[in-house]
């Protein structure tokens, strides 16, 4: 087992290798938290009435976390398929190591990464007047949770670049199945004045889950709290099984799908 | 019979599609041995270090390495093995060093013993120079050398090196023959494929000739060109002469064939001394001038031609 660790450990260094080398890489991580921030905050919220009350500036944040990790996700397919696309991993596989490190190295890699993202939309929601309201242990419990979610998610978005084994396809793909998703949610509109069926639909995306989960724990206004839907009266819980749902259908089939795209 | 072996296959098969790409190859090395297989692209060379070296799974047959079945202990392969590929295996946005070190720790060495061996690498490959620089500077000949110090980091007992030199300048070339030369007289057993006959002939203790996925002639190079027969008589005269290649037919095996230009004529020859002596003194009673006279043992390359194109064999 100590093996394994290590094995994942090495290839999670290499990874970060990789960003450092091209740092262009990073800017899903970087620059596009900041934007979408300032952005959402200043364009759409200038025009924006939350039911139940409270400012879009306290109730966005958590959405655009949400936002952010869910579409700098696809960091990890485009991973993936460029690994597929070389020879290194022929060298990996004729090595006597732990062949799942390289995809657990690369999902350790992506909550580097996702923190790294995470971490720019709280300071740059600091800087511009956001507050927490909420104990020390809640608002880490209101952070933390993006971080299970996008660990679980990465290995769903993992199975389009190993399946296309090709970045630009990955990227194209990523962002055909992941803006949807962030979009049809609560993340960055409520969803109280959605047409019925999207409204059920972003009532039980799971990025509407952790995005309430988040609101909640933060303190932060959670207009979801008014809706029927099962997953919005239970954030918390919502979010947590959605992570594990996730990653208990999507952690196996990239192994299987690794396995069959490595072998021949 | 088969303990010292350290390479072995027998009556490996393996399908991709349309293409059978092994077709029953048997191919044994003892310890300590060079073993090249030699032939022309798609020949299956790849496909079978790809099995030897767990890469690929065989349809049937079994392949061992040090006894050990490739199909059925993978992970114990792993540990006896070291592979260079000719499409170098390494990573492009690390530097030679980080790849080393990379490779050491997957192998389960510590984190100082492989900075130790990545350094010691760099230095017998002449790398140390480039050794913080990423690969993706590096020139072809650095990258085979990289990727051949890669397979050695673990000072595996078998090795594979799939066509080192496809691809490299003359020099490069010659640089990667010495390298190699290097290995084998540390006692590793070295299983290498190439397209090129001279390289085969150079490194090679004995050399299999493989084409559509088979064996189709095995020895050492001095076996296999005496397969194909005899030598070859090659005359240049000053000028044409019509008369010169009736002059030559009753010292020859076979029928003389003049070039275009009339001056250079070859034919087989069943050799034997003095030959050439008889060939010129036979020309000048015929009154023809005689520029040269060689009598050449066969090439790998005409024994590859003879072996892998029916065709050729009988032109």
């Amino acid at each position: 087992m100590s093996s394994a660790i290590r094995d994942v450990w090495v290839l999670t260094w290499r990874n970060l290798l990789h960003l450092r080398r091209e740092p262009a890489r990073l800017s899903d991580a970087t620059v596009q938290p900041v934007l979408f921030t300032l952005l959402f905050v200043y364009v759409l919220g200038a025009g924006m009435v939350l039911p139940g009350g409270g400012a879009y500036k306290q109730y966005a944040i958590s959405g655009l976390l949400a936002m952010n990790l869910v579409t700098s996700a696809i960091g990890t397919a485009v991973g993936l398929a460029d690994d597929l696309g070389t020879g290194v991993i022929d060298r990996f596989r004729t090595l006597a190591m732990w062949k799942p490190a390289v995809l657990v190295g690369r999902s350790v890699t992506d909550i580097a990464t996702a923190a790294l993202c995470g971490g720019f939309v709280v300071l740059t929601g600091l800087v511009i007047g956001w507050r927490p309201h909420a104990g020390v242990l809640s608002v880490a419990a209101g952070l933390g949770i993006f971080l299970v979610f996008s660990y679980a998610l990465s290995w769903g978005v993992g199975c389009i670049g190993l399946l296309t084994r090709d970045a630009e396809a990955s990227n194209g793909i990523g962002l055909v199945v992941l803006f949807p998703l962030a979009i049809v949610s609560n993340a960055l509109v409520p969803t109280q004045h959605m047409p019925a069926i999207l409204r059920v639909i972003a009532d039980w995306n799971p990025v509407s889950a952790v995005t309430a989960a988040s609101r909640k724990l933060l303190g932060n206004p959670n207009p979801s709290a008014g809706s029927h839907a099962w997953p919005m009266q239970h954030p918390v819980v919502a979010a947590l099984l959605w992570s594990a749902l996730l990653l208990a259908i999507f952690a196996p089939l990239a192994t299987r799908i690794y396995r069959t795209r490595t072998a021949d | 019979m088969t303990r010292d072996l350290m390479i072995e296959t027998q009556a490996l098969r393996k399908r991709f599609g349309d293409t059978q790409a092994l077709d029953g190859l048997d191919l044994s090395a003892p310890a300590g041995s060079v073993l090249g297989v030699l032939g022309p692209n798609g020949a299956g060379k790849t496909t079978a270090v790809r099995v030897l070296t767990t890469l690929t799974r065989p349809d049937a047959g079994t392949a061992m390495i040090a006894g050990i079945d490739v199909v059925r202990d993978p992970a114990a392969v792993q540990r006896k093995i070291g592979v260079a590929a000719h499409d170098a295996t390494v990573d492009e946005a690390l530097t030679g060093c980080q790849n080393l070190v990379m490779i050491g720790r997957l192998s389960g060495l510590s984190g100082r013993a492989a900075r130790a061996r990545a350094g010691d690498l760099l230095e017998q490959f002449t790398l140390t120079e480039a050794a913080e620089r990423p690969v993706k500077g590096y020139s072809g000949g650095m990258r085979r050398r990289l990727d051949l110090a890669a397979a050695l980091v673990t000072h595996p007992p078998v090795l594979f090196l799939d066509e080192p030199t496809t691809g490299l300048d003359p020099t490069s070339r010659l640089r990667m023959w010495d390298v190699i030369r290097g290995l084998v007289a540390d006692g590793t057993t070295l299983l290498l494929t190439t397209q090129y006959l001279d390289e085969a002939d150079e490194l090679a203790d004995r050399i299999v000739v493989v084409d559509h996925g088979r064996a189709i002639a095995e020895g050492t190079a001095g076996e296999l060109k005496s397969q194909t027969g005899g030598a070859r008589l090659e005359v240049t005269l000053s000028e044409p002469d019509a008369q010169a290649a009736d002059a030559l037919e009753p010292h020859v095996s076979g029928s003389v064939s003049v070039s275009v230009d009339g001056l250079h004529l070859r034919a087989p020859v069943a050799g034997g001394d003095g030959l050439a002596t008889t060939v010129v003194r036979a020309l000048d009673q015929a009154d023809i001038t005689v520029e040269d006279v060689q009598v050449r043992p066969p090439s790998l390359d005409d024994v590859f031609l003879a072996l892998t194109s029916p065709v050729a064999a009988h032109v």
